[in-house]
């Protein structure tokens, strides 16, 4: 009973990290049309980033705020350099982009830092709370992690709902030409829409490398899973990328935990399948008839 | 004279006899000249085509992309890897490699031949980053880490006691990659081709013609698995080992990178990216070396160049280098057509235009993604 309390609660810290990496991805999806399967690879760069900022002496949050800002900056220039030309193109380009994307920043990782794993610290203490004799293995540190992770949702939820800037985001992406005529930067939109996106997967990038560690390919996983939650939620969705993230942090949790860690991607691939299968567009889009 | 012109014109399957016995007296003779380490660059070469003829036919006749050949290559391995340990002869155990993929490549084909784009691209992807943990889960079947050992081939004694081993295994990758291109070859152009082109270009026009789409995308899936188990298996034979650390994902992205230079839905590109695939790691150490770059820089550098390629060639020129020598061969002779040496008629998946109205209404493709055949 203490392992399933246990894994409900790492399932659940886990989760909110895949329930970060499927906002980057959904954020991405819903401004371009684009699934940025170099999502992985630049969280990855801006940890190593944050990682370098504090091994160089900067403090924990001084590092978080710097892969925060290299996200945005990142995603920025990597939509408006490399991806605007594929916008329109057909879907397999900006698939095959986004991988060469992947494949290039993970090189150029391994060339400036190296291919083994480091450690990377985490913000609060790792030890577990201890209730009534017993230790858990939820931390202080997945507490951060959950809360920080549910911050952001919410500044994201408030920023598309209620100020005039969110507005105009959603106006380009869903209606780019309309928008344009009533004078939104359609242009500028989308590249603030992955910059957003950007800065989130890196936040999420700081809060899993303590558990993961910090390499060029320790993050793959994590995106397979991020993908995974953002197309349980519907892959069109905010709210059902978070609840996406949670369904599926608590999944390969038991999965990890009763039949081993070495099966977790398999799983998440099992659980992508079945969605794909039974409920193509999600478990949260609102349902609707394609187009033909 | 003429008649023999006018029969290779008109039959495929004697086009295609003529092409493998070309290439097979060429390889046979060329082999003969090479070192004993040009030989093991060639057998490379010959088992990354096969995969990488398998992806481009994937992408050219089905406008499929699959991440997950590099864990299919896998499964080719590990089966003559334990098949070989268990007393199997060569080409049997090459049979089955292409055997036990191809059956795993139903049920993936089937599942993804539901799937468009980046679905597609996702299903697979996790397939190749899940797959080869499963060599860790059950360590006592598959070795764990390790991985297999094999017995190297022996060549038959009526070769001479001194005939090289590399030269042997060299014939032996040609000749799987002479029967994937026998195979191919007659397939994109036989009705079998024609339906899958016809799936591609326009999945409602095909299935009022009557064509089930779903089960075209699966076979097209299943036969690109079985050229990658092929290749697989050729690599255990190879190469000798049989691990997981051989499957990583860069092996799919790099795969990726071969057809996407060599151009998606070629044949002959096949070939370009297989030369990739073999002398890239060569240059870059010599780089490397000449530059005195430090072991991280060297190590990474293929990688960065595949990266590069990706992105080079989606934004610069879609069709890769056959389509680019075919374009120059076009403007070169405008008047022929239909000769032997033309490759692969199906054009690249990223050169044919969208449908536009999937363009005009603006978010389709959420929708699009479950084009199911009902």
């Amino acid at each position: 009973m203490t392992k399933f309390i246990d894994l409900t609660l790492s399932g659940i810290s886990i989760g909110a990290i895949y329930a970060a990496v499927a906002l980057a991805l959904v954020l991405i999806w819903r401004s371009t049309r684009i699934v940025n399967f170099a999502q992985g690879a630049m969280l990855m760069f801006t940890t190593f980033i944050a990682s370098a900022v504090i091994n160089g002496g900067g403090s924990y949050a001084l590092g978080l705020v710097v892969a925060l800002a290299s996200g945005f900056v990142l995603g920025a220039v990597v939509e408006r350099v490399v991806v605007r030309p594929v916008e329109n193109a057909p879907p397999l380009n900006a698939v095959i982009l986004t991988l060469g994307l992947y494949t290039l920043i993970v090189a150029v990782a391994g060339m400036i830092w190296g291919n083994t794993p480091r450690s990377f610290p985490a913000a609060f203490s790792l030890r577990g709370y201890r209730v009534g004799g017993t230790n858990l293995l939820f931390t202080p540190n997945d507490t951060f992690i959950v809360l920080v992770v549910i911050g952001v949702a919410a500044l994201l939820a408030l920023l598309f709902r209620r100020t005039t800037l969110g507005l105009r985001m959603r106006a380009a992406a869903f209606a780019p030409e309309v928008a344009r005529l009533l004078g939104v930067r359609v242009g500028r939109m989308l590249t603030l829409g992955w910059a957003l996106a950007a800065a989130t997967g890196a936040l999420a990038g700081v809060l899993v490398a303590p558990s993961v560690f910090l390499g060029p390919n320790n993050f793959d996983p994590i995106l397979i899973s991020g993908f995974v939650a953002a197309v349980l939620g519907g892959l069109d969705s905010p709210p059902g990328a978070v609840v996406g993230g949670l369904i599926l942090g608590l999944a390969l949790s038991y999965v990890s935990g009763y039949e081993g860690s070495s099966l977790v991607p398999l799983a998440a691939l099992v659980i992508l399948m079945i969605v794909l299968m039974i409920r193509p567009t999600g478990l949260f889009a609102a349902t609707r008839e394609r187009r033909v | 004279m003429t008649a023999v012109r006018v029969a290779l014109r008109s039959s495929t399957l004697l086009r295609s006899l003529l092409i493998v016995v070309v290439a097979g007296l060429v390889l046979l003779l060329g082999s003969d000249q090479l070192s004993s380490y040009r030989d093991l660059q060639l057998a490379t070469g010959a088992y990354y085509f096969c995969v990488l003829a398998g992806l481009t036919v994937l992408a050219g006749s089905s406008g499929q992309i699959s991440l997950g050949h590099g864990a299919l290559m896998a499964v080719g391995a590990y089966t003559v890897g334990k098949l070989g340990n268990a007393g199997w002869a060569l080409v049997p155990e090459l049979a089955a490699a292409a055997v036990v993929t191809l059956i795993i490549g139903i049920p993936v084909g089937a599942a993804a031949s539901r799937l468009r784009g980046p679905y597609l691209a996702g299903a697979t992807l996790a397939f190749a980053v899940g797959l080869p943990a499963l060599a860790d889960r059950f360590p006592t079947a598959f070795g764990g880490e390790n991985g297999l050992t094999l017995n190297p081939p022996t060549p038959p004694a009526s070769l001479g006691v001194n005939f090289p081993l590399e030269r042997w295994q060299a014939w032996i990758a040609c000749a799987g990659a002479l029967v994937v291109v026998f195979v191919f070859y007659n397939l994109t152009r036989s009705g079998v081709g024609r339906a899958l082109r016809a799936v591609r270009d326009d999945e409602i026009a095909a299935s009022l013609a009557g064509l089930r789409i779903g089960r075209w995308h699966t076979l097209a899936f299943t036969l690109s698995a079985a050229a990658a188990g092929l290749g697989g298996g050729l690599l255990a034979v190879v190469t000798g080992t049989v691990a997981p650390g051989a499957f990583p994902l860069q092996l799919s992205l790099m795969l990726l990178a071969g057809v996407v230079i060599g151009g998606l839905g070629s044949l002959v590109g096949a070939v370009w990216g297989a030369a990739l695939l073999v002398f890239l790691p060569n240059w870059t150490n010599d780089l490397a070396s000449s530059f005195s770059l430090s072991a991280n820089v060297a190590h990474n550098l293929p990688l960065a160049v595949y990266g590069v390629v990706l992105i080079g060639a989606m934004l610069v020129w879609p069709s890769g280098i056959q389509g680019a020598l075919r374009a120059v061969g076009r403007a070169a002779r405008p008047a022929l057509g239909g000769g032997i040496g033309t490759g692969a008629q199906a054009s690249a998946a990223p050169e044919t235009p969208p449908p536009d109205d999937a363009r005009a209404t603006a978010p389709p493709e959420a929708s699009a993604k479950t084009r199911s055949e009902s």
